[in-house]
């Protein structure tokens, strides 16, 4: 598991592990089962303090991608992936829909929306 | 589970007071004690370990009453100063000598392994240690009596970056295991923007906040600007401020709210320990 933090993002920090591990999860680079490191050993490595690397763990535990087993640690959980990304689906189309009002209220027509979003997409995908 | 309890602290001088501290440090996290020079941060922790008897209020170290049961509760803290408190003729195998047998703990194992890993010879005597190997000294000291609470009162200052960074790695290694605690009390706030859980902050012989860091660097926001901006009643937003000929630069405590007034008139950006310090110490506002 890589993970790299960078100070000049204007991401918080708990924000862009958080990214990366679920990242890793969900691209099947960890697998389910898999033990993470322990809280404490995550934010020594990533020199940052326990109470972020703790908010990370939280957080993927409600998301239902790792399962924390008192005295153990943390592990990937077994939960069906495809489960996993429906939920994150739900949570785009809410996005979506919310867009799509705010561009009605700009007055935008559908084909003005899905082109501006057609330019965002290709500007995402040119480093 | 608090490490410290210091409730009610007072102590009074001819130029300057400790007033009404009352401040938690939480087991198995490391808390930044910050401040500028001559706060109170130095006088806090010799109440801590009394070296001063405050007028009034008290203290708690490890659910233990100071200075009732300060014989058991010195067993297990242990104290990194700037200050080197060890007399400077003898070598470092005669302090030792000398320090071990209080500790009922005491690990010689460790103490020597610690000397190795710091470099440090048991022939060199105090007086011919530099700054730097002096904290490395107190540190194998304090590591080696097996304290659950480390004390740090401007541990890093003088020290150059390599050996401030070994430093920050080793407390990291310290807390691993989750019931070690540590108070860290210093100037140099970058050292604590990355390793804290917790910050303190004195200002004035009074405690400003005592937060978990990521919050406090979270609420806090550096926001610049044109100075037309600035009315008096928008002056009152802000913690702080400084301004120029080309504009303004000033700190709020509350982003959120600051987000909504400006807009996208002005800069936002992510203040440091060093510029919360800064603009609070500057601003004079007792409570942030």
């Amino acid at each position: 598991m890589k993970i790299i933090i960078s100070n000049a993002s204007s991401d918080p920090i708990y924000v862009q592990i958080l990214n990366q591990i679920r990242q890793s999860i969900l691209s099947g680079e960890l697998h389910a089962g898999e033990i993470l490191p322990s809280i404490r050993q995550l934010s020594k490595d990533l020199q940052v303090s326990v109470i972020t690397t703790k908010r990370v763990y939280e957080e993927l535990e409600k998301e239902k991608l790792i399962d924390s087993v008192v005295g153990k640690g943390c592990f990937v959980s077994g939960a069906n992936k495809d489960f996993i990304r429906e939920q994150r689906m739900k949570l785009l189309e809410e996005k979506m829909i919310e867009i799509i009002r705010e561009s009605k209220d700009l007055s935008m027509s559908q084909q003005d929306l899905i082109d501006h979003i057609t330019l965002l997409f290709e500007e995402e995908q040119t480093p | 589970m608090n490490a410290i309890e210091l409730r009610n602290l007072t102590k009074t001088y001819p130029q300057f007071t400790v007033d009404n501290v009352s401040l938690d440090v939480k087991k198995g996290y490391i808390t930044g004690l910050i401040g500028p020079n001559g706060v109170g941060k130095s006088t806090l922790i010799k109440m801590m370990l009394g070296m001063i008897r405050p007028d009034s209020g008290s203290i708690k170290i490890l659910g233990r009453d100071m200075p009732k049961d300060e014989v058991d509760i010195k067993q297990d803290i242990g104290i990194v100063s700037d200050d080197c408190f060890y007399y400077e003729h003898l070598t470092i195998r005669d302090s030792k000598k000398m320090i071990a047998p209080f500790y009922k703990k005491w690990n010689e194992k460790k103490f020597n392994r610690y000397l190795e890993q710091f470099e440090l010879s048991p022939n060199k005597k105090i007086q011919d240690l530099s700054k730097g190997m002096k904290v490395k000294f107190s540190l194998a000291v304090a590591l080696s009596q097996e304290a659950q609470l480390l004390i740090m009162d401007e541990p890093t200052s003088g020290l150059d970056p390599v050996f401030r960074r070994e430093i920050l790695d080793l407390l990291a290694d310290i807390m691993q295991d989750e019931s070690n605690s540590i108070l860290f009390s210093t100037h140099i706030t970058t050292d604590l923007d990355q390793i804290a859980d917790y910050i303190a902050f004195i200002n004035r012989g009074k405690l400003v906040f005592n937060e978990v860091k990521d919050e406090v660097l979270e609420r806090f926001a550096i926001v610049k600007g044109d100075s037309q901006l600035l009315d008096s009643d928008i002056r009152k937003k802000f913690v702080g401020i400084r301004e120029t000929a080309v504009g303004f630069e000033g700190m709020v405590d509350n982003r959120q709210e600051a987000e909504l007034l400006f807009g996208n008139y002005v800069v936002f950006d992510k203040p440091s320990l060093e510029e919360i310090m800064y603009f609070t110490a500057k601003g004079g506002r007792i409570h942030a």
